[in-house]
């Protein structure tokens, strides 16, 4: 279970997240949704230990453990993985090398046999099938040139041989038309379990059509303001934020 | 006639300082004020054959300046030397003046390692290399030297009509570490490719000058270097081209590309086009930068330590100059030569 309770993260002087509250446990898919601003992205980043996101208050746990205090690639190995909503290139670093690469570094920091590159490459043919895509393309530098959606499919393909247990979806919807919402969607679904836990940050009830909820939680202002049951996206939808606004209020 | 000094380690005078407009960066006279001890002559045989062992080839070896066999080669048709510049003296100084010269549509590989096995000495190395009409010359040069010598190698190449010479330095650096590469070109559908690499540490100092002077038309030269410092290193480019008056048609790129991973790292740039003809193509491009921190956090947080992201980010960096070399045996040997070094 992720346990996050009264969490203030500053990015530089400026407070972002202020007692921010959240609980989602183990096999859950809790949704964030929000206005632009209410620092759905600050979230994604605190959790995931991004320098300069800075927790001034406030504690996170991910299965018992005190997340803040470890850094960005011993949260990766234990199971937190960031899909960015903007995906980063990397020259010169082919796909697969990347991917390979990080999931040794994983491995050795579980204590876990590292993969083989023939076992590595069997993996990559049958996640990057069904996610339709291009095995030539893993060939290339990661992410460099591809196109917004090529870019999203190469965070599922990610996750899928990272195997993840605490994802963290940041707009992953954004860039894409509805046959790649699809099958970035039917990829996310097939890593659905009870011992995962998501969180998915979303701007829009879209992706949630998708990906069903088991919680929808309202962020406002770097807190959350509001949470119900999947219907609440509906709602958002039609309705707005305005009532959550703090004008509203 | 040499636009850069040539050194004489016997006669001090004749090291320049950073008063000297082509050593402004790197100042010999600051850590060499008098002429050093000649060094002794070492025991031969040398034992191993040296980073380029595998690719076997002839050796011409120097062992404290002097040549174990020939310090000429005259050589025609496809041939690979492993040119080995070996140092093993401590606290003195020794020089060498090696020759080779291609025949006309020859074929040569020239691996050149520096090999410094004794410490604080001072190492003078002159090369010579002579091209043929239609020859093929690729040097390739690995510097290996410990943190308290000084070394300055000076080669001066002269090509033919027609002829192809390609090279790549790969520079690790020491107390003062220069190589120069002045290049005599004749246009005339010769080709120049001079790339080089440095990754340097502590307070290492690594200089890559090179002077090449297009005299005839239709000649080109591709330049391409690129390097990291930490620590409190310091690397510098300097790369001159000179199109002369005449030269038309000559094609000219350089590039020179350089990462900073620490705060007192120093990198001095000086990329010079001097163009006296009318139809040339000529570009120069210069960076110096650090790593991406974003690109950093995102491999960061797939997983990656941080010290194993910059070597993977930086390696990429360095690959590219790599990747140009040709043929694939000797490409791989530096690939993991630079790898081990990240």
């Amino acid at each position: 279970m992720l346990s996050i309770s009264n969490l203030h993260v500053s990015v530089g002087d400026k407070p972002i997240l202020k007692g921010l509250s959240l609980d989602v446990p183990a096999g859950e898919v809790h949704a964030v949704m929000g206005p632009n601003g209410a620092g759905k992205s600050t979230l994604g980043y605190a959790l995931s230990g991004r320098p300069g996101y800075e927790a001034t208050e406030g504690a996170v746990t991910w299965r018992g453990e005190d997340l803040l205090a470890l850094e960005p690639a011993e949260r990766a190995a234990r199971g937190v993985f960031l899909s960015f909503q903007y995906p980063i290139e990397i020259p010169g670093v082919p796909a697969l090398t990347f991917v390979r690469t990080a999931l040794n570094a994983q491995k050795r920091a579980r204590g876990e046999e590292e993969v083989s590159a023939p076992a590595f490459l069997k993996l990559v043919r049958a996640a990057s099938q069904a996610l339709k895509m291009d095995f030539d393309m893993l060939k290339r530098p990661l992410n460099v040139g591809f196109s917004g959606g090529e870019k999203k499919r190469m965070e599922i393909l990610q996750m899928a041989l990272l195997e993840p247990s605490l994802l963290i979806l940041d707009e992953t919807d954004s860039g894409l038309d509805i046959d790649a919402l699809r099958i970035v969607a039917d990829g996310v679904n097939a890593l659905r379990s009870p011992e995962r836990s998501m969180l998915v940050i979303t701007h829009y009830q879209r992706l949630l059509d998708y990906i069903k909820p088991d919680r929808v939680h309202v962020m406002v202002a770097g807190r959350i303001v509001a949470s119900g049951g999947p219907e609440m996206a509906h709602q958002l939808e039609a309705e707005g934020y305005d009532k959550y606004l703090p004008e509203a209020a | 006639m040499s636009a850069l000094p040539i050194l004489d380690l016997k006669d001090a005078s004749s090291f320049p300082s950073r008063r000297t407009e082509a050593w402004k960066y790197s100042d010999l006279r600051k850590f060499l004020r008098e002429a050093p001890q000649p060094s002794p002559s070492a025991a031969v045989p040398v034992a191993g054959g040296g980073p380029f062992e595998a690719l076997g080839g002839e050796p011409m070896v120097f062992v404290n300046g002097r040549p174990v066999d020939a310090s000429a080669r005259v050589l025609c048709g496809e041939q690979t030397v492993r040119l080995r510049l070996i140092s093993k003296a401590e606290g003195a100084g020794h020089a060498v003046h090696a020759r080779i010269s291609a025949r006309a549509g020859a074929k040569l590989l020239v691996l050149e390692t520096h090999e410094g096995e004794g410490a604080g000495y001072v190492a003078h190395n002159r090369l010579e290399l002579d091209l043929a009409e239609g020859a093929e010359v690729t040097r390739l040069v690995l510097t290996d030297e410990p943190a308290d010598a000084i070394s300055v190698t000076q080669a001066a190449v002269r090509l033919a009509r027609g002829a192809r010479y390609r090279q790549t330095i790969v520079a690790s650096g020491a107390k003062l570490q220069r190589l120069e590469t002045e290049v005599s070109h004749p246009g005339h559908g010769a080709e120049v490719r001079l790339d080089g690499a440095y990754v340097l540490g502590d307070s290492r100092h690594a200089d890559l000058t090179s002077v090449v002077d297009h005299l005839g038309r239709d000649g080109t030269t591709s330049q391409l270097t690129k390097g990291v410092v930490k620590d409190t290193a310091r690397g510098v480019f300097q790369g001159k081209i000179i199109v002369e008056r005449g030269a038309d048609g000559t094609d000219a790129r350089m590039g020179h590309h350089a990462l900073i991973l620490s705060e007192r790292g120093e990198v001095d740039a000086k990329p010079e086009l001097i163009i006296y003809a009318d139809e040339v193509q000529c570009a120069h491009g210069n960076t110096v930068g650090n790593l991406d921190q974003a690109a950093l956090f995102y491999m960061q947080q797939r997983g990656l330590p941080l010290d194993e992201a910059r070597a993977l980010l930086t390696g990429a960096f360095l690959m590219e100059v790599v990747d140009r070399i040709e043929p694939e045996g000797p490409r791989e040997v530096v690939r993991e030569w630079l790898t081990a070094r990240l």
